[in-house]
């Protein structure tokens, strides 16, 4: 499908009122791999599936920490993600460090969202090619933002956003009038999932499935891989396959954890 | 040769310092550390708050207590809690108790034309698990000390612990026989706390005292005489 005559630069409108550059962009996003978030009353949890490009690389970290109370899953080019992350961080910093206390996830999402749109009404900008996941606790309340290159930002009861993240969805669509009044445990099996019906061919091991949760009496917090295992043997055996942990995982464990660059 | 030395001035000039009074102290061991504060704040001859704290968790291995003026030590303290978040962020670990020391060293000389009037004692454990205090002055000045103390109760306590901590002018025990544990730094700072309490008029109320080691920081509180 060509669309070469208007989409050379984000400044150029399509005769049906269309930005090509933003979509293109929003593109990125969706060849990301699997993001997703979901959220009760009282807490909120990310679930990502983490790619490596091959068996000597390590996985690509896909969740990171905002603030206590706040913490973002991303999906797309993890470059400008980190863009993003510092931003945030700062904001966050800064309204604590000014007034004492949280800023809410809400208005730190505004931010990003207005910091989003400069870039696709810029000349020599392009927009940022990646979709955040926000989940945070403030005022008593769970939060789950998606933000996309466009600068619009939605409030969601569950989300999910990348590659195949059409099969999270379908999933959660199914099962998120339940959400509001679980428990943590149960929230992350949803959540876990969800990820499966994403992951296609790929088999979720605890290197690969990354999850965050925050909520009520609960800083953000990534969960460490042999929490993450649990739950993963938890799907595992409803299923009727039960996974037998041999030595050789604890090894890996150790060797992923050395591999593990700081990415930010 | 005569030098005109000019009218001596009569009004004293406006200062923006003051000093809240207050007494803090710490004391190392072999793998822990103690470090405990007074809460009351003074102005002048009256109390302004028997509660203002001027103690802070950095990590989970160091804590900081600062004597002087209220409003640098909130200020400091508020300053010290964003670097230590930053550090965080960008390292993926928290703060050595080492780099908090050079860190509050830095943060006070960068303030060198218009100081903190803070007292400092930074304490916790380092990264072998070596109990370490650190002293300051207003600007910046570190030395790494095995006890230190600090406020208007320091020189009250601060004999004290050269007696009971270092050995000094003692003729009763040797230093090889000595070891200085837990149970007794604690009730130690306890007591030259309390004792301070009872003469400096500016020390009182409650005391923040914690006990940090490799395990983590015990926080806990006592009263001091209201008087």
């Amino acid at each position: 499908m060509f669309r070469t005559q208007y989409d050379s630069d984000i400044s150029i409108y399509s005769p049906e009122g269309r930005l090509y550059q933003i979509e293109y962009a929003m593109q990125a996003v969706a060849q990301g791999s699997t993001a997703l978030g979901l959220k009760s009353k009282t807490h909120a949890v990310v679930v990502t599936l983490m790619r490596s490009s091959d068996e000597l690389s390590s996985h690509q970290r896909k969740i990171f920490k905002v603030d206590g109370h706040m913490g973002i899953a991303i999906s797309g080019l993890t470059a400008d993600a980190r863009v993003l992350l510092k931003f945030m961080r700062n904001e966050t910093l800064h309204h604590k460090f000014v007034y004492g206390s949280n800023l809410p996830t809400g208005e730190v999402v505004s931010s990003l969202a207005m910091k989003s749109q400069r870039n696709t009404q810029r000349w020599g900008r392009r927009p940022y090619g990646v979709g955040l996941l926000v989940i945070g606790y403030d005022g008593d309340k769970t939060h789950l933002y998606q933000t996309s290159p466009s600068g619009n930002c939605f409030s969601y009861y569950a989300q999910a956003i990348g590659s195949r993240s059409q099969s999270a969805r379908t999933y959660l669509e199914k099962n998120f009038k339940a959400f509001p009044e679980l428990g943590l445990e149960e929230l992350v099996l949803h959540g876990v999932k969800a990820l499966k019906e994403s992951s296609g061919k790929e088999t979720l091991t605890k290197l690969n499935v990354g999850i965050a949760v925050v909520g009520k009496e609960q800083k953000f917090e990534i969960l460490k891989p042999n929490k993450v295992q649990t739950y993963l043997d938890q799907i595992l055996q409803t299923e009727g396959e039960i996974e037998i942990e041999n030595e050789n995982e604890n090894e890996k464990d150790e060797e992923a954890e050395t591999l593990e660059l700081k990415l930010d | 040769m005569e030098t005109y030395l000019g009218e001596k001035q009569q009004a004293r000039q406006w200062s923006p310092y003051i000093n809240n009074g207050g007494s803090c102290l710490a004391v190392a061991g072999d793998d822990f550390a103690v470090i405990a504060s007074d809460t009351r704040m003074s102005l002048g001859y009256s109390i302004k708050t028997r509660y203002s704290t001027k103690y802070l968790k950095i990590t989970e291995k160091c804590s900081i207590v600062s004597s002087g003026m209220q409003a640098d030590i909130f200020t400091l303290h508020k300053v010290l809690k964003s670097r230590a978040q930053i550090y965080e962020q960008k390292h993926g670990k928290p703060m050595s108790t080492d780099a908090v020391a050079k860190l509050v060293s830095r943060l006070l000389y960068y303030r060198r034309f218009f100081p903190y009037y803070t007292f400092n004692i930074v304490a916790g454990v380092d990264e072998d698990g070596v109990g370490c205090v650190f002293s300051y002055d207003a600007i910046g000045t570190l030395e790494r000390v095995k006890y230190s103390a600090s406020g208007s109760g320091s020189s009250l306590i601060e004999p004290v612990l050269d007696n009971q901590v270092a050995l000094k002018n003692r003729n009763d025990i040797k230093k090889e026989e000595f070891k200085l544990t837990k149970e007794y730094a604690i009730d130690l700072v306890k007591d030259a706390i309390t004792s301070a309490g009872e003469r400096d008029i500016y020390t009182g109320d409650f005391v923040e005292i914690s006990v940090i080691d490799l395990n983590g920081t015990h926080e806990d509180k006592f009263e001091l005489r209201f008087d």
